[in-house]
């Protein structure tokens, strides 16, 4: 298990030649026989290239994306306070922190039903369920910066005569940042879920209306292209969080 | 789904001492009690519409008369079959693949990053997929299960076995241990414990995502019958079928976990 890497190539280009490599199989699969179900990779990018043109689709994409920034949002001001009040003391982080974990530990999917009989089939049950996936990632990480302060940090600015507020914005504050990047990257991608989730269900004039209507009528390009999209925007998503987070927790 | 929790919660609940942990599942109860009681008499006194939260006490009755006359088994049939198939699916090709890519240290540092950026996507999204391409029976679930399943199992394998000490290798070669020694003796008991926590994790997912389709599109199986009684505004029965699923997957991640703990310890 030696890195011969005199000889083989970067791996950066072997990992842009796999991907490639698996994009022309698509691409041959694709053309080798006409399905309902399959559209080769070139027809697919086509037709992305013009359903984004559908002002519809753009709408749809442009209320999924609001919804989602609306939740992501949400999930972090409400983690925050949570989190931030849990780990305010000892009694208060005995008390509520197994609650949290309890209220963490169920699985939201079997709830979906609840949350669109509860705030209709519109974009307020998506918000909604995408906060109820993202607050408590937010919480749980903030809790463990809180209780990951030194101690000794704690005592030496109490002896030295700190206030509370003092306390909470010299020391608490800039030793949450890194922990909240976390809970941001953790609740960027639980907020999404919830959202796809909620609009996969209940879909009304988001993305998953669309995704319904393309599979029902048979039309696999375009419910490639939307579903390809949708990809994309996770990944990017995903890696701009992960960067953000590794940046931010270097001064620890 | 509750994927993350268990990443994140880990080193929170580690730190709880045993008396905080007997303490903590004294709140646990105490705190369960006090929301009861306050369901109850929220319901009871109708300050909250019964369309909107059904009383606990009926929601018990329902949820008693699902365990005792097995009216859930045919769907309860249905999940788990769904269940049974995806999962072992999940499991060897996670494992397999997960091998396949950790054999040589160029293939885990070129692949590894595409499978962990795929992990990224929400699954979910290639539900409408295979709901087009095998319809809305049990296939399009057990082919969405099996998928959701796969990645964290795969990646997991791959890190367990790149994990493993280049020292006892090593020493397993200059001892002339041959390939198959290597890889029973070596290999497989120092990648065990990271591999069945992706396990543990991937057929969690794998349940969740086959209730979530169910959820989604389906005839049957119990994601669906939450959604039936939702549209029939039946609360009662929608809260004792959430109630049941939920005690569902609360005991399979029991199960998993001590199967987990226990290969850990042995």
């Amino acid at each position: 298990m030696s890195l011969q890497s005199s000889r083989l190539p970067h791996p950066m280009v072997t990992r842009i030649a796999v991907i490639i490599g698996l994009l022309i199989l698509w691409e041959i699969f694709g053309r080798m026989g006409t399905s309902l179900f399959f559209s080769p990779f070139s027809k697919v990018v086509m037709s992305g290239h013009e359903i984004f043109y559908e002002p519809e689709v753009r709408r749809a994409l442009l209320t999924t994306s609001g919804v989602l920034a609306l939740a992501f949002i949400l999930s972090l001001a409400l983690g925050l306070v949570l989190g931030l009040s849990i780990a305010m003391s000892k009694f208060t982080y005995q008390t509520f922190m197994p609650v949290l974990l309890l209220l963490y530990a169920i699985p939201q999917i079997t709830i979906l039903p609840l949350f669109v009989l509860y705030f209709g089939n519109g974009p307020a049950s998506k918000i909604a369920f995408g906060v109820s996936h993202g607050m408590f990632p937010v919480a749980v990480s903030v809790i463990a910066g809180v209780q990951g302060i030194k101690p000794i940090l704690l005592t030496s600015a109490a002896s030295m005569g700190a206030t509370r507020a003092q306390i909470f914005r010299r020391i608490t504050l800039p030793y949450l940042v890194p922990s909240l990047f976390t809970g941001m990257r953790l609740a960027s991608t639980a907020a999404l879920l919830g959202v796809l989730l909620a609009e996969l269900y209940a879909s009304a004039g988001g993305v998953g209306h669309f995704t319904r209507r393309f599979s029902e009528t048979f039309q696999p390009d375009k419910l490639y292209a939307l579903i390809g999209a949708l990809a994309i925007m996770a990944i990017v998503i995903n890696e701009s969080m992960r960067r953000l987070e590794k940046r931010f927790s270097k001064w620890r | 789904m509750s994927g993350a929790a268990a990443g994140v919660s880990g080193g929170v609940t580690e730190r709880l001492s045993r008396r905080g942990r007997r303490l903590s599942l004294l709140t646990k109860l105490a705190v369960f009690a006090a929301l009861m009681v306050l369901w109850h008499l929220l319901t009871v006194t109708e300050i909250i519409s019964p369309f909107f939260l059904p009383q606990p006490m009926a929601v018990m009755t329902v949820f008693w008369r699902i365990l005792s006359t097995g009216r859930a088994l045919p769907d309860l049939g249905v999940t788990f079959f769904e269940f049974a198939v995806a999962g072992p699916i999940a499991v060897l090709t996670g494992v397999v693949a997960g091998y396949l890519i950790s054999m040589t240290r160029y293939s885990t540092v070129v692949l590894e990053p595409v499978i962990s950026s795929l992990y990224a996507i929400p699954i979910i999204i290639f539900y409408p997929i295979s709901v087009m391409a095998l319809g809305i029976g049990p296939e399009s679930k057990i082919a969405h299960g099996a998928l959701f399943g796969f990645f964290p199992i795969c990646l997991n394998t791959i890190q367990g076995f790149s994990g493993v000490d280049a020292i006892y290798l090593r020493m397993a070669r200059s001892t002339g241990a041959t390939k198959a020694q290597l890889l029973r003796r070596i290999l497989i008991p120092a990648a065990a414990p990271t591999i069945l926590g992706g396990v543990r994790l991937g057929l969690m997912l794998c349940f969740l995502a086959i209730i979530g389709g169910e959820t989604i599109a389906s005839l049957e199986g119990l994601g669906h019958r939450i959604v039936w009684y939702a549209e029939g505004m039946q609360m009662v029965n929608m809260f004792a079928y959430m109630v049941f699923v939920i005690l569902i997957a609360t005991a399979m991640n029991a199960c998993l976990s001590l199967l987990e703990l226990r290969r850990r310890g042995g």
